[in-house]
């Protein structure tokens, strides 16, 4: 393909799009899309180094001198509001529209909100740099933060604030954190880390609404506490950002489906990151993935779909991390329910633990807290067990 | 000049960390030995504790990858590339020849 690839979405995935594509020999245009007036920003310190104010929006920006080379066409601050099946074409927000040969749809997530939460001061979502800019202000002139959510984003934003001095308290519906993704027995150790560092953890407990007119000023629980809270923070969650594609006839599910190679249903349109559920063979299903290193590595595949060429030979395990109050969390492989964890180093009480879970006796996934060079040997062995494709 | 090790201590594909002022991460490259500053220029993380791939080293905790032959970063996040050093194996041992302070720096 010689003529003009868009990448709709800036991120990570977008901006790993567009180095794939130079890499595997694109010379034509290349016009990467972004909502944000922001050049591609490093989302992860967002919700800890970021907000504590050590790493700075310099730290976090993804382009690095040696990318003027890739010779891209930047439109930020632009929305995509249309795809035109046919010419492919993007329309934008702003009246403008960019035909192309080839589009990288990347356009990613957003946060979940709290419905009734819109616009209320005091209340924040963590997903854009706008976003830490704003709460990184409230969290200086608070005093008291209540997190919704347990998960990642939830635990992390916790750990800053307690770092920062605030007196926090987390509320999860679910009867232990991190269940999902790391089952129960494990979601409740990593959980630990909140009571460990004077923070309040409510399981298993529901939010009924929001108090407060002007400013927020309490949560209220489903058992009818009452909460004080001069900032609050809602981590439930993301959203693709597909509703744009409505009527393009791209197809829809929980997010942009494609199959294995991230090719759409419309030739010559491929998804990748956070907005796109690639159909996975182990899973018999689509997937949709909101890792870091999903982003990262994804596109290579989608550029190799686009272009015509060999996809990929590394065949990535799922990897993600976390850091908490000091804590290095590390998860990589596919777990499913049923999976049998087994301490393989440390101990839980020590905060310094590898488990390794097991399906049928084989390894299938790893955890490690504080374990980098042993969890490193894991991953590296499990995507040894991987069948070559 | 720091000594290292003994050949034979290092396998390939193995790193070891070697303590220093500056502590240096050596490894072995299918029997090419290559030096570069251990700690991750992202953020604090020993690069000895990484996943390596050929000539690349995949920092053990966010991902970051330098290319041992330049020290350039060759996977975000990390944009700031690590000192290499010069490895020379005498007799049978694994000395590193540590590099000057990089460029500007303090």
């Amino acid at each position: 393909m010689t003529g003009t690839i868009a990448v709709v979405g800036a991120s990570l995935a977008g901006l790993s799009a567009a180095r794939a594509l130079r890499e595997r020999g694109h010379a034509g245009r290349i016009v990467v899309i972004g909502d944000e007036v922001h050049a591609p920003y490093d989302r992860p310190p967002l919700s800890k180094e970021f907000l504590a104010g050590t790493a700075t929006i310099d730290d976090l920006a993804l382009v690095s001198p040696d990318d003027e080379a890739l010779d891209l066409e930047w439109r930020l601050g632009s929305r995509a509001v249309g795809l035109e099946r046919q010419s492919r074409s993007v329309r934008l927000a702003d009246g403008g529209e960019v035909r192309a040969d080839g589009v990288v749809l990347a356009t990613g997530a957003r946060a979940r909100r709290l419905p009734g939460s819109d616009g209320l001061p005091g209340v924040h979502v963590l997903r854009t740099l706008d976003d830490a800019v704003a709460l990184r202000a409230d969290l200086a002139v608070s005093g008291r933060l209540v997190v919704i959510g347990a998960g990642f984003i939830g635990a992390e934003v916790a750990s800053t604030a307690r770092q920062l001095g605030l007196d926090v308290t987390v509320v999860e519906t679910q009867p232990v954190p991190l269940a999902g993704p790391l089952g129960g027995e494990l979601g409740a150790v990593c959980a630990e880390l909140h009571a460990d560092h004077g923070t309040r953890l409510l399981t298993g407990t529901g939010v009924a609404g929001l108090v407060g007119t002007d400013r927020v000023e309490a949560v209220e629980l489903t058992d009818g506490t009452r909460l004080p809270a001069e900032v609050v923070v809602v981590g439930i969650g993301a959203l693709p950002n597909t509703e744009w594609l409505a009527g393009s006839g791209v197809a829809l599910g929980n997010g942009v489906l494609t199959d294995e190679g991230c090719a759409t249903n419309v030739p010559g349109v491929v998804a990748v990151g956070d907005c796109a559920a690639a159909w996975s063979v182990p899973a018999g299903r689509n997937v949709r993935v909101e890792h870091w290193t999903h982003a990262l590595e994804q596109p290579a595949t989608a550029a190799a779909t686009l272009l015509g060429g060999a996809p990929p030979v590394r065949c990535p395990v799922p990897y993600f991390w976390s850091d908490q109050y000091g804590a290095r969390i590390q998860f990589a492989g596919s777990r499913r329910e049923g999976d049998v964890p087994r301490l393989v180093e440390g101990d839980f009480a020590d905060r310094s633990f590898l488990v390794v879970y097991e399906r049928d006796g084989a390894p299938v996934a790893v955890l490690g807290m504080n374990q980098p060079r042993l969890f490193t040997r894991w991953r590296r062995q499990l995507r040894s067990a991987v069948p070559a494709a | 000049m720091i000594t290292v090790c003994p050949t034979s201590s290092l396998p390939p594909g193995e790193a070891i960390r070697v303590p220093a002022e500056e502590p240096i991460a050596v490894f072995n490259v299918d029997g090419e030995f290559f030096a570069i500053d251990d700690t991750c220029t992202h953020q604090d993380a020993s690069l000895a504790d990484g996943w390596l791939e050929g000539c690349t080293i995949e920092c053990p905790l966010h991902a970051s990858c330098f290319d041992l032959r330049t020290g350039k970063p060759s996977g975000p996040p990390a944009k700031v590339a690590v000192r290499t050093h010069q490895v020379v194996v005498a007799d049978g041992m694994i000395h590193v020849q540590v590099s000057a302070a990089a460029e500007g720096a303090a």
